[in-house]
């Protein structure tokens, strides 16, 4: 069993998926959902464990021997993204049912689940998966889902949303499929390590940019990599509560994983560095990111709106990183990754919250709601803090290890430049603290506007808790980051 | 010289056709169209990278040891049905917009959401 752990990781969800279908009722199938989830926690907490036991694990699919067969590949890097994502997946589960009691159909939430936990499969077996053309397959099941998903939001505008989503993210995933055609081309191998031996000495460099162009466009595109996140802001917004709250922390973040994955192992940074300045055009899109969508940010009415773009503005800070190169770079991105995973679980969760009780994340109803739901605003002012990056938040931890990584490569105007995102997200957060906190609602709130579920609350008062505790103790992320820097710099060279 | 890549011209023109149909059509149906081609474009590409020059279909037999790689072919196989998976995903949303909006024209769909 345990030697099965690499695959069960992805076939748990995979399985548990079509049999949310049998159920009728909303209730039970939610059940089910958190228990599959559950257990694809508890398995990817093991697979940690094993990895820093022994080391990595790697696991041959159906005992065909790689090159050949397709091979799983569970390094600290991996292991620690699944755990991120598993967690989060299993966390923003738990507050499914209530959040969609007021969102979706009772005969359609069974159907809800089946995409969540498929979405999931796809997302773990992209991460998990050592094989390019796998990465592929795991990548369209996971996109598929999420269009689907979309589509089920309580407004007509979702459903366009979810088409241009999926218009966008096809072709991002063709084109990802056109660099896995040349690359199989140059060297009629699929698996990664193999790959990378392979295209080291290689002397047709024209030919393997080609296929990194390509396949980076093509994850730019469902990394809403600026300038390509023009679906990202309407596919959050109109999407159901709980699925922004999985997506937002869990989608984008593979997507980064997937691109380190290519651009520092399989093609190796310095390689495609002397042929393409591919470290400074990220750092230029990461921080043009950073503050045009931190700006834009700032003049929505939408809550939901506000944070999309904001997520754009994050993922440059982690692209940035990755552009950066250096050992602290890294460093500063993947953790970035993990902290900006918990934000916006928390912050979409407590927007599920809102919409649960008040029916709409419109800007103008929050005002009053501090009073109203103490504990939802409370934990939404705690992680918008993080988002900012104060002190003693895991905000702080991720912008500093940047700012520091900047400062030793010499970068003055990146540090400069992420103090003044920093600044620009402490202005659009302000607005809805001063709303909360300062203004008075416009009319008399009626009595049942209350507290949110616990069943929403918990999950999100928990990754608020980890919002601070990883903000203090750091040795745990820090550490982590630390061994997937080194090992994947070390691969590069 | 051009014909000797006869199969790879072609794939970059249909590439190019379908992006370029995709991006400037307004009607959702049309954009499909143009998305499929998209990627039959891709499958082709595929098909003519896996051409052994001289072999024959990759099946075992006495008469040829020369056959055309069939990897690609079995990776294509799997693209082609996450092609129609995502088409028909794609014209089910269409269905429904077309429900609620009463048009499946872009522009008057994003005039109605203005309104």
């Amino acid at each position: 069993m345990i030697n099965h752990l690499a695959i069960l990781q992805v076939v748990v969800p995979l399985l548990a998926a079509p049999i949310c279908l049998i159920f009728n009722q909303g209730k039970s199938a939610w059940r089910f959902a958190c228990l599959a989830c559950a257990i694809t926690f508890a398995i990817s907490i093991g697979l940690l464990l094993e990895v820093n036991a022994n080391g990595t694990i790697m696991y041959e699919l159906g005992g065909w021997e790689a090159p050949w067969g397709i091979e799983y590949k569970i390094d600290y890097l991996s292991s620690f993204v699944l755990l991120l994502i598993s967690g989060i997946g299993f966390l923003v589960g738990l507050g499914a049912h209530s959040s969609l009691s007021s969102e979706l159909d009772e005969k359609r939430q069974p159907v809800f689940y089946v995409l969540y936990l498929l979405c999931l499969a796809g997302l773990l077996g992209i991460v998990a998966t050592n094989d390019v053309f796998n990465v592929f397959v795991f990548l369209e099941i996971s996109s598929l889902a999420t269009y689907a998903l979309v589509s089920m939001g309580k407004q007509r505008q979702a459903l366009v949303a979810a088409f241009q989503y999926l218009v966008v993210g096809t072709i991002g995933a063709t084109f990802f499929l056109i660099g896995v055609g040349i690359l199989y081309s140059i060297t009629g191998t699929l698996n990664m390590d193999d790959l990378t031996r392979q295209l080291q000495y290689d002397q047709r460099q024209f030919l393997i940019a080609t296929a990194f162009g390509f396949m980076v466009v093509g994850i730019g595109l469902k990394l809403a990599l600026f300038p390509l996140h023009s679906w990202l802001p309407n596919a959050y917004s109109y999407a159901p509560s709980i699925a922004t709250a999985f997506l937002a922390a869990s989608a984008t973040k593979v997507s980064l994983y997937l691109l380190i994955r290519l651009y520092n192992g399989v093609f190796g940074a310095e390689v495609m560095n002397s042929f393409l300045p591919v470290g400074q055009l990220l750092m230029v899109l990461g921080m043009a990111a950073a503050l045009i969508a931190s700006i834009q940010a700032m003049y929505q009415t939408q809550f939901k709106h506000l944070l999309a773009f904001s997520s754009v503005a994050q993922i440059g800070y982690m692209v940035t990183g990755v552009g950066i190169g250096t050992f602290l770079g890294m460093q500063a991105a993947l953790l970035h990754l993990f902290n900006h995973a918990l934000m916006k679980a928390a912050l979409f969760l407590a927007v599920a919250g809102i919409c649960y009780r008040i029916g709409s994340a419109n800007l103008n109803d929050f005002r009053g709601l501090g009073r109203q739901m103490p504990w939802t605003m409370a934990g939404l002012v705690i992680a918008g803090l993080s988002l900012i990056g104060v002190p003693l938040t895991v905000g702080f931890v991720s912008k500093w290890y940047l700012v520091l990584a900047a400062i030793e490569a010499g970068y003055w105007p990146i540090a400069m430049l992420a103090l003044v995102g920093s600044l620009l997200a402490f202005f659009y957060l302000w607005k809805v603290v001063e709303l909360a906190y300062f203004s008075e609602p416009e009319i008399k709130p009626s009595s049942t506007q209350t507290e949110a579920s616990l069943s929403i609350l918990f999950p999100m008062w928990i990754l608020v808790i980890a919002n601070i505790y990883f903000g203090i103790d750091t040795d745990l992320t820090v550490g982590a980051t630390q061994a997937a820097a080194s090992m994947l710099l070390g691969a590069g060279q | 010289m051009i014909l000797d890549y006869l199969n790879y011209w072609a794939v970059a023109m249909l590439m190019m056709i379908g992006l370029y149909i995709t991006m400037t059509q307004g009607n959702l149906v049309k954009k499909l169209i143009g998305l499929n081609l998209f990627q039959t474009s891709v499958f082709i590409f595929y098909i003519s990278v896996a051409k052994v020059s001289g072999g024959t279909a990759p099946i075992a037999t006495e008469l040829s040891d020369l056959y055309s790689n069939p990897l690609p072919h079995v990776l294509i196989l799997t693209a082609i049905v996450v092609g129609i998976s995502t088409l028909a995903l794609a014209l089910s949303l269409v269905a429904q917009i077309k429900a609620k909006y009463d048009s499946i024209e872009e522009d008057e769909i994003r005039q109605q959401d203005s309104e």
